[in-house]
């Protein structure tokens, strides 16, 4: 197992230079012009889109930046934004909020997602089923900032107005302690809970066919316990995999979630930096999400060996 | 053999002959988009301890069917048991509550099924799964469940039970899975053994390993079994007696030894004859015409009459009971009877 750790971390550092040089040549040969982007509407005034340029050494050729940018990495500088503040800085600020929105909607998502299969599985065909599936379906069908503004005007708004119950903020209040990421939270969430739901109903279903879990009514076992013991131990199996992959999805597709709530998290500066074409903070956002996503995944396969004793790392 | 005794005395055991279990007119059917199948047509057979029960037939005779029902694990739906008894010890296990019937499964009644691989949970270690009897029906401790593990292990004689107690199914060879598989059916010494083809997925030589083990348990512990099988010779070597299964009915059944030296239907006739024998080198091997029945259009009259060399118009049109057999000077023969209107003929001609 250790050996195979390493072997993957060694894996790991390839695809994370590829990915800083892709984001960087994109980012590079996009159209537009950075300096002019920061001027907005007005025409840059050519002087200081010169001396601009040149401090951030915007003439260089391609390759020279990028090999200026990734020895910066080295260094453990990333780099700053054309406005002068360093990138570190603003990661710093901004990750923490999306962090704690995606481990909030991470928990959501596992335990109400499981739950819910679980519970379609076990009454296959009857009403709950047929809810379940139905809910899911149109969770799956609608696009996320539809059930967005939906769920921030039913449960932010009206709720309060309508029943006085002040308990969902229309906009990210940091306050609010856990509470203010709740909705947002269950926004993000909501779509791959359906997935998650769906997931272990078919799963559930299946193993309660399998052998063993007649041989362990056979056994003379409660109902509840070949359940939870022998069916849906193997039931988890595809669905650890399917969240380990999830939260680095999480993080990474929380821009739409963030901007409709309000939050000023990795989302928000993306976006910023995509209109602003401001390639350092791109690569560097982008970059940690690849770092995030590899080492979810290298945990998912460890968790899975510890599932599944039929899998073995050498 | 004192112990052994001991402990007949001290779990009530029954002594040998009494009957344990009695299957009384069973019909089993499965609810289908394309209709109803009928599995189980009215079987009836009685086991008593100690004693060797072999039940025969082809995939789809409704062996496996009965023996789910006995237990309790048929899928319900799409099964339905739409008539019938099943006394457990002189008590209709049918019409008990499914709590009773759960402390019936695994502890009075247990199951050693045909594929140990896809039979034992493969996330669970063979030490786990074995405790667990003791765990959940003794109520033992982690470590107490363990030592019975090894202890059951030892008992099936699987090498190094100490060492392999924390090993996965998978760990194991097929010889060695199915002794767990004995070895967790044993744990609760049932009064009753249901064996669903135990050795069909074994190599020959660990079958006869695994039925020898099997054979030498159910006499130490003077238990019942029930063996399913399809294999002519498993059967000749352990049972005591047969009963021959075909589209859910039983059609003869037997003493072992008279029914291999002189079957009383034509279908166990035919069974005998296509098993390959080494003095027939080079010869066409004997199979009987057409296929099984299907299920859900099951011939008029009695079901095999059309694959039957033998069968007449009333074949075609009254299923046969399951008679008496008698020899030559109509003398009763104990234990035999068959469902052909020509047993006769079959029999002496």
């Amino acid at each position: 197992m250790g050996r195979y750790v390493i072997r993957r971390l060694i894996q790991a550092i390839p695809v994370l230079i590829g990915a800083t040089f892709l984001i960087y040549a994109i980012v590079f040969f996009l159209p537009g012009d950075p300096v002019q982007a920061l001027a907005g509407e007005k025409r840059a005034d050519p002087i200081v889109a010169e001396m601009i340029r040149q401090k951030y050494h915007l003439n260089d050729p391609f390759i020279v930046q990028y090999w200026d940018y990734i020895s910066g990495v080295f260094r453990g500088d990333l780099g700053s934004s054309l406005q002068g503040r360093s990138v570190s800085e603003m990661l710093g600020e901004a990750f923490p909020y999306t962090v704690n929105l995606a481990l909030v909607a991470f928990v959501i998502e596992a335990v109400v997602g499981v739950a819910a299969g679980v519970m379609a599985a076990l009454r296959k065909g009857k009403f709950l089923d047929q809810l379940i599936l139905i809910s899911t379906l149109l969770v799956i069908s609608i696009p996320v900032f539809v059930t967005g503004f939906i769920l921030q005007l039913v449960l932010g708004v009206q709720l309060k107005n309508d029943y006085g119950i002040d308990f969902f903020s229309v906009s990210f209040n940091e306050d609010d302690g856990i509470r203010a990421y709740l909705l947002p939270a269950f926004v993000l969430a909501s779509l791959s809970l359906a997935y998650v739901a769906r997931l272990t109903r078919t799963s559930l279903m299946e193993t309660m066919r399998a052998d063993y879990v007649r041989t362990a009514v056979a056994k003379g076992l409660k109902r509840r316990r070949v359940i939870v013991r022998h069916a849906l131990r193997n039931a988890l199996i595809p669905i650890v995999t399917f969240l380990g992959a999830d939260l680095g999805g999480l993080m990474g597709g929380a821009v739409i979630t963030e901007k409709i709530f309000n939050m000023h998290g990795i989302g928000g500066l993306i976006a910023q930096a995509v209109y602003q074409k401001q390639g350092t903070i791109i690569v560097g956002v982008v970059t940690l999400l690849v770092l995030i996503y590899l080492v979810t995944t290298l945990l998912v396969d460890m968790l899975y060996a510890v599932l599944d004793p039929r899998i073995r790392y050498e | 053999m004192t112990t052994v005794i001991e402990k007949n005395q001290k779990s009530g055991r029954l002594e040998v002959g009494t009957p344990l279990l009695e299957v009384k007119d069973l019909h089993v059917e499965f609810h289908t988009r394309d209709g109803v199948a009928k599995a189980v047509n009215g079987v009836n057979y009685s086991v008593a301890a100690g004693e060797t029960l072999a039940v025969l037939g082809e995939s789809g005779s409704g062996k496996s069917v009965t023996a789910q029902t006995i237990m309790g694990i048929l899928d319900m739906p799409p099964g339905k048991i739409s008539q019938g008894q099943i006394l457990f010890r002189g008590k209709d296990m049918l019409a008990m509550k499914e709590e009773e019937r759960r402390q019936i499964r695994g502890q009075k009644i247990a199951m050693i099924f045909q594929d140990a691989l896809s039979s034992l949970n493969p996330v669970m270690t063979v030490g786990a799964q074995l405790g667990e009897m003791f765990r959940v029906h003794r109520g033992a401790s982690k470590k107490e469940a363990r030592e019975k593990a090894i202890e059951l292990m030892e008992r099936v004689r699987i090498p190094a039970a100490r060492q392999r107690v924390g090993d996965y199914p998978h760990q194991f060879s097929g010889g060695m899975r199915q002794r767990i598989m004995i070895a967790m059916a044993l744990s609760m010494e049932p009064d009753l053994i249901i064996a669903d083809e135990p050795t069909t997925a074994l190599d020959v030589t660990v079958q006869a390993q695994v039925m020898d083990l099997l054979a030498e348990l159910q006499a130490e512990y003077n238990m019942g079994l029930i063996l399913i099988t399809h294999d002519l010779g498993v059967v000749a070597d352990v049972a005591d007696k047969i009963a021959v299964m075909y589209a859910g009915r039983i059609v003869e059944t037997a003493p072992v030894r008279d029914l291999y030296a002189n079957p009383a239907h034509p279908y166990t006739k035919g069974l005998l004859r296509s098993i390959p024998r080494l003095d027939q080198k080079g010869q066409e091997l004997y199979a009987i015409k057409g296929l099984p029945p299907n299920l859900l259009k099951v011939p008029a009259g009695c079901a095999f009459n059309p694959r039957c060399d033998v069968a007449t118009d009333l074949c075609r049109t009254e299923i046969p009971a399951l008679h008496q057999v008698t020899d030559k000077d109509g003398k009763e023969l104990t234990g035999r009877r068959s469902a052909c209107h020509l047993w006769k003929e079959t029999l002496h001609g």
